[in-house]
């Protein structure tokens, strides 16, 4: 379309407002947005599982009976979308990663992400540690929905939400850094938000 | 917000910043399971950070569109059959 | 970019825009054009719309229908007005049009506001002249529902060639049965498949798909079945 953008006079857009102490270009939004790649996959926690695959090709996996019995953080935490709304103050209960990758013996930096429905996403290992993810199943006090991503999904609010990957199904350690869906098409490997890394070159 | 697909027409504005001609005509093969269709009958998903484009037969990524200022990433998998004929071109070119 | 020279009500939630878009190149009837907003701290939204009239020199026109919870066709619907600029892209699409030296029967299926770029068809025919005869299978929720109502009624009147049949989703009028749009609507008021019309189907996309296969299964070969998407439910 044209160079400038001509002022709708009138218009403001869904509810929102900048504010100060968002991530830069972040408006604030009260609703939930579900942003989606495909159809909505529909996994029975009978059937569902995480598998952790290191660089070496060793696997650790866990039912949904096995994860929900480890020890479960409830969280509140602020989430950034790249489309540029956030969302404040969100609580969430889930496993750590820590309490996962502990006792994975592993020399890798970087981590592949996989989902139920094919989507993937990277990101460093570190990233992941120190409580700063988690494999999270409650949202504000209920069952994960299959729109948000449930049974599971990854939950790294440090960094744009398309990395706290929806139904999640497991993540493989890696030497190597390798692109996601996203991050293969334009977006940014690591995606601070608060460094505003949308976009390679970012 | 609706969670329901559109169709491959939807791409008909973002790849005309791409491409000189319409490309919603053009016929494109799946790399998974063989479909042969035009652009405009893929599954569009537009509630995304980009667009994505799905075979309607069996649901796998054929198309891929990000737009950011100045920049714009584009994948296609699958071989693409584009006609340029005068029909395949927006009217009034 | 265009400016609003004129906005009509089409119901109580759907209006039609009007708009001057000086250096419009003409258009095919189906295409559509896609509006940007953008509000005075920067923010974007956009959309898709398709193009109701025949393609007359720099005239344009839109019909929006106000979408509850939507971004834009609140805006387009209730807030926009004479003498605003509107910021479009367009005319694209090459798929979903019809040209009117085509010279197959033609049947459209339209779902709600997906009657839109099928009354582009409907006026473009008329404005070429053209005697392709058209059948029209338009589906509704209650007659308050239906676009164009006057005009239509005046050019199955005029535009010889033209029929029209309504279905009544959730409200019908008196003597008329409420039901959807079924094998046996599309088989009394469509073409036969051995005519092999030239099919358009619009609307919202489980209507889309359910029509689009209910064709497929009275004969008509897949091919000659052209379909445009709107997303969700209206």
């Amino acid at each position: 379309m044209g160079a400038m953008p001509i002022v709708s006079p009138g218009f403001t857009g869904r509810a929102r407002r900048p504010d100060p102490s968002l991530p830069p270009g972040q408006y604030l939004t009260e609703d939930f947005p579900v942003l989606s790649a495909g159809p909505t996959p529909r996994i029975a926690r009978e059937n569902w599982e995480f598998v952790i695959t290191t660089e070496t090709g060793q696997r650790r996996t866990w039912t949904w009976p096995q994860l929900v019995a480890l020890p479960t953080r409830t969280v509140t935490v602020d989430l950034h979308c790249v489309t540029k709304w956030s969302k404040l103050a969100t609580t969430w209960r889930g496993v750590a990663l820590d309490t996962l990758v502990e006792g994975v013996d592993t020399a890798a930096d970087f981590v592949l992400v996989y989902s139920y429905g094919g989507y993937t996403t990277n990101l460093p290992l570190e990233d992941l540690l120190d409580g700063k993810a988690w494999i999270a199943f409650e949202y504000e006090g209920e069952p994960l929905e299959p729109e948000h991503g449930g049974p599971a999904r990854l939950l790294v609010p440090h960094l744009y939400l398309w990395k706290s990957a929806k139904w999640v199904r497991g993540m493989r350690l890696s030497l190597e850094d390798e692109p996601g869906f996203w991050e293969s098409v334009g977006y940014h490997d690591y995606g601070d938000p608060w460094r505003e890394q949308r976009y390679q070159g970012d | 917000m609706s969670t329901a697909h559109h169709d491959g027409n939807a791409l008909a504005g973002p790849l005309r910043e791409v491409f000189a001609v319409d490309l919603t005509t053009a016929v494109l093969r799946c790399p998974d399971c063989g479909r042969r269709g035009a652009v405009a009958s893929l599954r569009v998903y537009l509630d995304a950070p980009g667009l994505v484009a799905r075979c309607p037969g069996c649901d796998a990524v054929t198309l891929r569109l990000v737009s950011a200022p100045g920049r714009t990433w584009l994948d296609i998998r699958g071989p693409v059959e584009i006609a340029l004929a005068p029909e395949a071109r927006a009217a009034g070119e | 970019m265009a400016a609003v020279t004129e906005v009509r009500a089409e119901t109580s939630t759907a209006r039609t825009v009007v708009l001057d878009v000086p250096d419009w190149p003409g258009h095919l009837p189906g295409q559509h054009v896609d509006v940007r907003l953008t509000a005075p701290d920067g923010y974007t939204a956009q959309r898709s719309y398709s193009i109701a009239s025949a393609t007359d020199a720099t005239r344009v026109e839109l019909t929006v229908q106000r979408a509850d919870g939507g971004e834009v066709s609140p805006y387009l619907t209730e807030i926009l007005d004479v003498g605003y600029p509107l910021e479009l892209r367009g005319p694209v699409g090459g798929w979903f049009v019809w040209r009117p030296d085509a010279a197959a029967p033609v049947l459209l299926v339209a779902g709600g506001s997906g009657i839109v770029p099928l009354m582009a068809m409907i006026r473009t025919r008329g404005s070429s002249g053209s005697r392709v005869p058209f059948r029209l299978v338009y589906s509704v929720r209650s007659p308050a529902d239906v676009y164009y109502a006057d005009e239509l009624r005046r050019r199955v009147r005029d535009d010889a060639g033209l029929d029209v049949a309504f279905a009544y989703t959730r409200a019908a009028p008196d003597a008329v049965p409420v039901g959807r749009v079924s094998p046996e609507t599309l088989s009394a008021h469509g073409w036969p498949a051995t005519f092999e019309p030239a099919c358009f189907v619009c609307g919202p996309t489980g209507f889309v798909e359910a029509m689009a296969d209910t064709l497929v299964g009275l004969g008509h070969a897949p091919g000659l079945i052209r379909t445009e998407r709107f997303g969700g439910d209206p």
